[in-house]
């Protein structure tokens, strides 16, 4: 099936889970990165579980925060 | 690190930590790496901090993947962010290092703790390391 990740149109075997994509794609850090899925934001407990589906839009993002104390 | 911000750019994240205060402001910046090694900011985007403190941001995850995906409509690169000091210096606190998890982004930092005369600087922070890059405004 085809999906698109940050942007590029990828096919994936039917059935792959979120923990499973980050494995193919070499995310770096994989334990930092918050993954959202047609913009939705997946938990980190899903990772293991939630497929993914034709046509889902996925992103890698760095959670971005921090502050001066 | 050499990078270049535009007056314009600078005075755009400039006008909007002023418009939050008392609270941290933050947002992304974007642009290009260039073959001179100069990175160039071309676009700032002004983001919503959602922890409304003055002391900790947290960059509104659904502003943080639609900037993305303009960055991506406009060929730009994310560079990284920026974020605003209200009464600090314009360096990474422990907390700023703590959450720095991407090696590859410069994170910009502007104080307004002297409010005649803010400062902006852009860090390098890679396993608790700092390195100052030389910011330039063109």
């Amino acid at each position: 099936m085809t999906i698109t990740v940050a942007g590029t149109k990828k096919e994936i075997e039917n059935g792959t889970t979120i923990a499973q994509l980050i494995e193919l794609e070499n995310v770096e850090s994989p334990e930092y990165v918050t993954v959202s899925v047609n913009e939705e934001f997946a938990t980190r407990d899903e990772f293991e579980t939630l497929e993914l589906n034709e046509g889902d839009e996925v992103e890698f993002l760095y959670f971005m925060g921090g502050g001066q104390r | 690190m050499r990078i270049e911000i535009t007056r314009d750019d600078y005075n755009k994240i400039l006008e909007y930590a002023r418009q939050e205060l008392p609270n941290e402001a933050c947002g992304l910046i974007a642009g290009t790496d260039g073959d001179d090694g100069v990175r160039r900011i071309e676009k700032v985007y002004l983001l919503t901090n959602i922890d409304h403190s003055n002391e900790h941001f947290s960059i509104d995850p659904k502003e943080h993947i639609q900037s993305i995906k303009d960055m991506r409509s406009n060929g730009l690169k994310p560079l990284g962010n920026w974020h605003s000091h209200p009464e600090s210096p314009s360096r990474p606190s422990e907390e700023d290092k703590r959450l720095a998890y991407d090696k590859d982004a410069s994170y910009m930092i502007l104080s307004l703790m002297d409010d005649n005369n803010p400062v902006l600087n852009s860090f390098h922070v890679e396993d608790g390391i700092v390195t100052k890059e030389e910011l330039k405004q063109i």
